[in-house]
């Protein structure tokens, strides 16, 4: 692994977690991609082919300094752009909780994608529910943001979006869940501050 | 600096089927080429651009480039990296052999007589300028609007040769509405009493009626809705309304001038041509009008960029570029300005225009060790 990965291996937990479900020279889609830096941390671990797609002009800027190919478009006006079935992975990280139309962008995700990755934070989290209950809104590493200047208009708990799933017909195949580095294996709803999904068209 | 001249004397078969036994290219080089050859970029210009790129002749210091803000030393298109090369394309009017240029066949100028030349044939004349200067594989080829198309096509009839392909405010065929913008304005210089079939150089005139009023309209459709509001508005030039048929407001007196401006020195001969290769160009022709089966022999890596206010070749026909490229797995980025100034936008100096551009050709650079 080149220093980049490596250090991005350690800020972002949940980039190993997704990059260990994607097989080796996978095409991916990144939604939200940021500044490119999972689809270069998954081009230098896993040899993927593929795209971000980003609206902010200043992470275009960064994507292409990346070496990573980006589309700049709005995700909530959809993707048309891309074809059926045309990658193997469409992945959402840290950006399910700033979309406005969730359903609507789930459904163009496997459309697009034969299997959809999501991560956010869990609003489930204890630290949270303890904000909550002191009666605060919680702020964190994982929420950085005030109540007023959020992006995140649609956050949720590990059981709001597995509720989620099953209305959508979607089929949960991995879940992974973290606490900064750490994996979460009991009470994950409560313990977890991290999630990071794995699913499919339902049958 | 100073501009150079290529002599061809293979003759060059135009897609049309006509020949041209022998043809003249001027152009202009910036920057050094490498050991290997392997950093060098090729502009393309678009309907009025040339060879003059970058930079000013010496004798000649007001005379700027007509991209000097993008080319030059530490500029994105980096001339301290990249050997740039400029050229006037054939049929033009800046020094390449076109309409007004004299045909040794007969002595007098070509006039009508100039063949109707398409995007592919000045690909092909470059490649052959590339070949005369050694250079085998371009790191990358630029062009905005008839630009872009050239640079496109490019990747298409060279796939071997262009490592990327930068096309900026431009797209892969044109609409109904550019067409017919395009025959409004060949209308204006085809109905000129001035024009005589396009042989006006024999009557020692110029249809400057003609082209200017194409240039008036080609200006209109360049600058958008909101950057002519804002520079005119609805001023006027004197304080109060004439009644009349005189200048009066200031988008008035702007556009005769620009028409004006034009009219003395571009060659009536050549707006025709060149608005019949934009016509003309749609990779998809021969695939049955399906774009992604053109795209399918390139090999480039793809820049595709658009300007938000470019109504002329809309944000929209950018993503008619990039669509196919997507389906064919390219590597392509994909950047929308956000820029008041229309279709000019790809001239002008903007940040994150000017950031995009760099961040890209800064990797160009160190793949090619530049």
């Amino acid at each position: 692994m080149s220093q980049f990965s490596t250090q991005f291996a350690a800020d972002r937990p949940d980039f190993a977690a997704i990059a260990a479900w994607i097989p080796k020279g996978s095409s991916v889609l990144d939604l939200g991609c940021g500044d490119g830096s999972l689809l270069r941390y998954l081009k230098e671990t896993r040899a993927v082919r593929g795209y971000g797609v980003e609206i902010s002009d200043l992470d275009i800027v960064s994507c292409i300094a990346n070496g990573v190919n980006v589309i700049q478009n709005d995700l909530e006006s959809g993707l048309a752009d891309f074809e059926n079935d045309s990658f193997d992975f469409v992945i959402l990280s840290q950006t399910l909780q700033a979309t406005r139309h969730t359903e609507a962008l789930t459904r163009e995700m496997l459309r697009v994608g034969r299997e959809g990755v999501v991560s956010f934070p869990n609003f489930g989290y204890w630290k949270s529910r303890l904000n909550v209950l002191l009666g605060n809104m919680p702020v964190s590493k994982e929420l950085p943001y005030q109540w007023y200047d959020t992006p995140n208009v649609h956050l949720c708990t590990l059981n709001d979006f597995e509720t989620f799933c099953r209305t959508q017909n979607i089929a949960i195949t991995a879940r992974s869940v973290m606490t900064g580095t750490r994996r979460i294996g009991v009470l994950p709803n409560l313990l977890g501050s991290t999630a990071a999904y794995r699913f499919q068209r339902g049958i | 600096m100073s501009a150079q001249r290529a002599q061809f004397d293979t003759p060059l078969v135009f897609k049309s089927g006509a020949v041209l036994p022998r043809y003249e290219l001027v152009y202009e080089t910036y920057g050094k080429l490498n050991a290997d050859k392997s950093n060098a970029i090729l502009i393309c210009h678009a309907l009025s651009g040339h060879h003059h790129v970058a930079g000013h002749y010496a004798n000649a210091p007001k005379d700027t480039g007509w991209w000097d803000n993008m080319v030059g030393p530490g500029k994105p298109i980096n001339t301290d990296k990249f050997f740039v090369i400029g050229l006037n394309n054939l049929g033009g009017c800046h020094g390449s052999t076109g309409p007004s240029s004299i045909d040794p066949e007969t002595g007098r100028q070509y006039g009508a007589s100039f063949p109707v030349i398409t995007v592919e044939d000045w690909v092909e004349s470059q490649a052959r300028l590339a070949d005369r200067l050694g250079i085998r594989q371009f790191a990358a080829v630029v062009g905005g609007s008839l630009g872009g198309m050239q640079a496109l096509q490019w990747s298409l009839a060279f796939p071997e040769r262009v490592r990327h392909v930068l096309a900026i405010a431009s797209a892969p065929r044109l609409t109904a509405q550019n067409i017919a913008f395009n025959d409004v304005a060949r209308n204006a210089i085809l109905t000129d009493p001035d024009f005589h079939g396009g042989d006006f150089y024999h009557h020692s005139v110029v249809p400057t009626r003609g082209l200017r009023l194409a240039r008036m309209l080609g200006h209109i459709t360049y600058l958008s809705d909101d950057a002519m509001a804002d520079k005119f508005g609805r001023e006027l030039r004197a304080e109060q309304f004439n009644y009349g048929y005189e200048v009066e407001f200031q988008i008035e007196s702007y556009l005769r001038y620009q028409g004006d401006k034009f009219a003395s020195y571009f060659d009536a001969n050549t707006y025709l041509l060149m608005t019949k290769a934009l016509d003309y160009f749609d990779p998809s022709h021969d695939f049955g009008g399906d774009m992604n089966q053109a795209f399918a022999r390139a090999k480039a890596d793809f820049l595709v960029v658009s300007f938000s206010t470019d109504w002329r070749f809309s944000p929209q026909r950018s993503r008619e570029i990039v669509r196919p490229l997507l389906h064919n797995h390219r590597n392509v980025s994909y950047a929308e300005i956000d820029s008041s100034h229309g279709h000019d936008s790809f001239l002008m100096e903007q940040p994150q225009y000017m950031d995009v551009m760099r961040a890209y050709l800064d990797n160009v650079a160190r793949e090619v060790a530049a």
